[in-house]
């Protein structure tokens, strides 16, 4: 902060709440997003927001209330369900669709539902493509939406640092490298053609830090898995799988022990490594994380099916 | 540095966290090749903030070992590349976003591979960093390309610039080649309108001055690279600026409140402040300044706000809020520098879309006045600008958009070019001035309109609008049509292609951009024939699809049929009644539709004639039942 340099006699006298001398990061990003969703918004007919009820998640979904204050968000929030998430998820979910008084509309993907598709039997390549990739396109596909809200960052991997904050899908949601068009200043080309469908990224200029630093100034709930806690967990290859319900089987003298543990990222919970923690705060988890010597994603069993597997599962209409 | 920051952290989180919220962020762009040493500079950034991790610098370590220049030690340039790999799978890379932070700023690196699509990938980065990074090779010099990047930095309106002098080392650390460097750069920057300029000698490899000051630069005792960053001031100058505020999106919970949202792209808002709605020039003062965190008294730039007006004023989308005193401009025609960013090039009158801020509108581009070689800055002659090139341009809308100029505001002279049937962004332009030659022609509105016409007539004038490959038929068929009509009654009036070609489009051509320019004058001669009260037949190749759309929205619903007269190639080929495809195949002609040129084929014509099946007279039957079927003929 360079607060007396010596310019402070030119700002004109406080009238009340005195705008700040300059915007913080978090401000920046924050006007940013809202401003994005609003173009978003103006120049769709049938928007939604991807809610994943992740962290993430919470945060797009503050920005959302901030865009359109007094009113409430204009779409529906869409969970893609794969019925494998962790019941601390659903219940965080229903509450805030509850709270905010927003429409939250849920997707299963019936096919797998039928076949019972699930990370043990079929794979998590499997288990992610049917239930999320199959499963987003069905819903998109289903209510006609025309426009959607995804909660990605370009610092979350390699290939996303090139993504655009408006990424165009063609008819079948397919991302067409070629089809990407040059986003310049402020200025978002919203249009597109009969069957075409855009991706909106509100996040993109986020990063996880400053995304917990936003959490942690304005108070915005999350799950509490984020938190430490005592929790079963099995160990796998090294990772720390939670033992959340009764569906996950038991290797032939496998047992759960009870550790204090958190996870970074949520998801599929037989996919989701937990590490282990003494961080119970959001400031602990800032904390730690700024300590931390390894990367985030490391926690997500997802990334590792297959190299350069982000960008193939993009292809495919993944977010 | 980092012993000091971790135990801070670890003992009082609280007040590190308080302290980071309050940095400020810091937009930037590199530009340079990867010879300059790019990668190895962005990478060092990363590493010295700490953003690396473990999992990533072990990586890092076995790929320098493995394929990395530097010996087997750290190469940084591993850390950001990759985009070779990218570049193989065919996906379009224009720029790659880095992030990285330290104690006092947030900063969010632009970053553009160099090469082919340099200007589209620089001039995108560049349009929304508050700073350039110019990396120059000590052993090299000034380049064609460190001009070649000046220059985009200067034409996008980023007013500070470092000069990163990189590979000291491998001069020696020789002031003497920073000194003649600098002093050179200084000259050619003021030829180009950069004075905010900071040079500094570095070695990304070695880390010289990039975080700490360098032990083998005594001579030096300017900021190092991290350090100026850190401290530079950006925001100041767009505070004192007029208040702007382009309205998004129009938010009405209930019938109490209309709050108008957007984000301020200029100045400072208050609460009681006078303000103008632009274009219909309504004034009103800000009543409330509206968030979800409460009102506030004030708003700069950059915040996203719903201001509410005390008085009740249709405002919309588009519309512009700005100060009284120092109001925007409106106007219609303009003069534009544009950057062509898609591989299909520019066509001079060719109707596109623009959208400006929240503005969408219809958009036609002039012939290029020059176009500027951005190695040499030299003003060449050019009829219409390809991928990659910037040319200044007469730019004409079909409404009315408030703006300011670029150089004084970004957001409200910076547009992109729309393609109207693929939506693809096409290109940008910044707005230089308006045109004041559209207010002295007032469109004159008369007592005797086309509806007293159509009853004179008897019957509703509209246009025919026949397209097709060059021997398909348009001209045996739009005669038969219009003998039968005559014959009913009808005031009829028939453009053929050939015939106007030797009179009014004499000085055209047959290249893409003379096409497009020859159908839009067409298209307005038949918008004025209309008006006139005439059944004006219209038989042209007229092979794209974006004019024979442009012919159609200028006028009214009802009033445009358009017939594609079908007939394959090889049948146009046998027929050829005008000896053209056997010119082409003698090498005497050039340009023919649907041999060396692209016809692109009507998707919702009113009618279809296949000509092979269906006879001339046939046709010109269905024609005229399309026209009762219309309610043009009684």
């Amino acid at each position: 902060m360079r607060v007396g340099d010596g310019n402070d006699e030119l700002v004109s006298p406080p009238v009340g709440a005195v705008a700040p001398r300059r915007l913080t990061h978090l401000q920046r990003l924050e006007a940013e997003s809202i401003h994005i969703f609003r173009e978003a918004v103006a120049e769709s007919e049938n928007p939604v927001m991807l809610y994943s009820i992740g962290k993430d998640s919470s945060v797009m979904l503050h920005l959302a209330r901030k865009a359109f204050h007094p009113s409430i968000p204009p779409f529906p929030l869409l969970h893609v369900d794969t019925t494998w998430k962790f019941r601390a998820m659903y219940e965080f979910r229903d509450k805030v669709a509850t709270e905010l008084g927003m429409q939250l509309l849920v997707h299963q993907n019936p096919e797998c539902l039928e076949q019972r598709i699930n990370p043990f039997t079929h794979g998590s390549a499997v288990h992610t493509h049917m239930w999320k990739t199959e499963g987003l396109k069905q819903a998109l596909d289903l209510h006609r939406f025309d426009v959607a809200f995804g909660g990605a960052r370009r610092d979350e991997e390699k290939s996303r640092s090139k993504e655009r904050i408006f990424s165009l899908r063609s008819a079948g949601h397919r991302w067409n490298p070629k089809l990407q068009r040059p986003e310049l200043w402020r200025l978002y080309n919203v249009r597109r053609s009969q069957g075409e469908t855009i991706r909106v990224f509100p996040l993109s200029n986020w990063t996880e830090l400053g995304v917990w630093q936003y959490i942690y100034l304005e108070e915005i709930p999350v799950v509490p898995l984020y938190f430490a806690e005592e929790r079963p967990v099995v160990e796998r290859n090294g990772t720390l799988i939670m033992v959340d319900d009764e569906r996950m089987p038991l290797e032939p003298g496998e047992r759960p022990v009870e550790r204090r543990i958190r996870f970074r990222t949520l998801g599929c919970y037989p996919l989701t490594g937990a590490i282990e923690s003494e961080a119970d705060t959001v400031q602990k988890i800032v904390q730690e994380m700024l300590l931390a010597t390894t990367s985030e994603r490391q926690g997500r069993v997802i990334d590792f099916d297959s190299s350069g597997s982000m960008e193939k599962k993009k292809q495919e209409g993944y977010f | 540095m980092t012993l000091a920051r971790d135990e801070r952290i670890a003992s009082d989180i609280g007040a590190y966290l308080d302290a980071r919220e309050r940095t400020s962020l810091l937009r930037f762009i590199t530009c340079g090749s990867v010879d300059d040493g790019k990668s190895t500079l962005i990478g060092r950034l990363l590493y010295e903030s700490q953003l690396v991790f473990e999992d990533h610098l072990a990586a890092l370590e076995a790929d320098s070992k493995r394929i990395g220049t530097q010996g087997g030690d750290l190469d940084f340039a591993l850390l950001v590349d990759g985009l070779a790999a990218e570049r193989e799978q065919g996906i379009t890379i224009d720029v790659a976003h880095r992030f990285f932070t330290t104690e006092k700023r947030k900063f969010i690196v632009a970053d553009t591979p160099g090469h082919e699509q340099y200007t589209r990938n620089m001039v995108t980065g560049a349009s929304t960093a508050d700073l350039a990074v110019i990396l120059v090779d000590a052993r090299k010099g000034v380049l064609t390309q460190t001009r070649r990047h000046s220059y985009l930095v200067s034409l996008l309106g980023i007013r500070k610039v470092v000069v990163a002098v990189n590979k000291l080392d491998l001069v020696g650390y020789s002031e003497d080649v920073f000194k003649r460097i600098e002093s050179e750069y200084r000259a050619f920057a003021a030829e180009i309108r950069l004075t905010d300029i900071v040079c500094i000698p570095v070695s990304a490899l070695r880390g010289d001055n990039i975080v700490a000051a360098s032990s083998e630069t005594p001579w030096y005792r300017g900021p190092t690279l991290l350090g100026h960053l850190e401290a530079v001031e950006v925001e100041g100058e767009a505070r004192d600026r007029p208040f702007r505020m382009p309205v998004q999106w129009v938010n009405r919970p209930d019938h109490d409140f209309r709050g108008y949202c957007g984000t301020i792209v200029g100045g400072t808002v208050r609460t009681g402040q006078p303000v103008q709605v632009l274009p219909s020039g309504h004034h009103s003062r800000i009543a409330r300044i509206t968030t979800y965190d409460g009102d506030l008294d004030e708003a700069v730039v950059d915040q996203s706000v719903t201001l509410v007006l005390e008085d009740e004023l249709d405002v919309s989308r588009g519309d512009v809020l700005c100060d009284v005193d120092r109001a925007s401009q409106v106007a219609d025609q303009f003069e534009a520098r544009v950057i062509w960013m898609h591989e299909r090039e520019m066509l001079p009158g060719r109707p596109y879309l623009m959208k400006i801020g929240p503005m969408t509108v219809g958009a036609t581009l002039s012939r290029p006045k020059y176009k500027v070689n951005v190695n040499t800055l030299e003003h060449l002659a050019a009829t219409t600008l390809e991928l990659n090139e910037i040319g200044v341009c007469s730019l004409r809308l079909d409404q009315a958009v408030p703006f300011d100029p670029y150089d004084e505001n970004r957001d409200m002279g910076g547009f992109i070019i729309i393609d109207r049937f693929t939506n693809a962004t096409l290109g940008a332009g910044l707005l230089n001035f308006a045109l004041r030659r559209a207010d002295s022609v007032q469109r004159q509105s008369m007592d005797v309109d086309k509806g007293a016409r159509a009853v004179l007539n008897g019957h509703r004038p509209c246009a025919i609008w026949f397209t097709g490959l060059s021997g398909a038929g348009k001209s045996t068929i739009s005669n038969l049509v219009e003998k039968r009509l005559h014959a009913l009654g009808a005031h009829t009036y028939l453009l053929d292609g050939d015939n106007v070609r030797l009179g009014l489009n004499s000085d055209l051509g047959f290249t893409a951009a003379d096409r497009v320019e020859n159908i839009r004058r067409v298209a307005e001669v038949t918008k004025l024939m209309v008006d006139a009260g005439l059944i004006v037949l219209v038989s042209f190749i007229s092979p794209f699809a974006a004019e024979r759309r442009f012919a159609r929205e200028l006028l009214e619903v009802g009033e445009f049929c358009e017939v594609f007269v079908d007939a394959p190639l090889d049948v146009v080929e046998a027929r050829d009644p005008k000896g053209l495809y056997r010119k082409r195949r003698r090498g005497e002609l050039v340009n023919l539709t649907g041999v060396d040129s692209p016809y692109e084929v009507p998707e919702h014509p009113e009618i279809r004639i296949d000509t092979v099946n269906v006879d001339p007279s046939v046709a010109a039957e269905m024609v005229v039942d399309q026209l009762r079927v219309m309610d043009v003929l009684p």
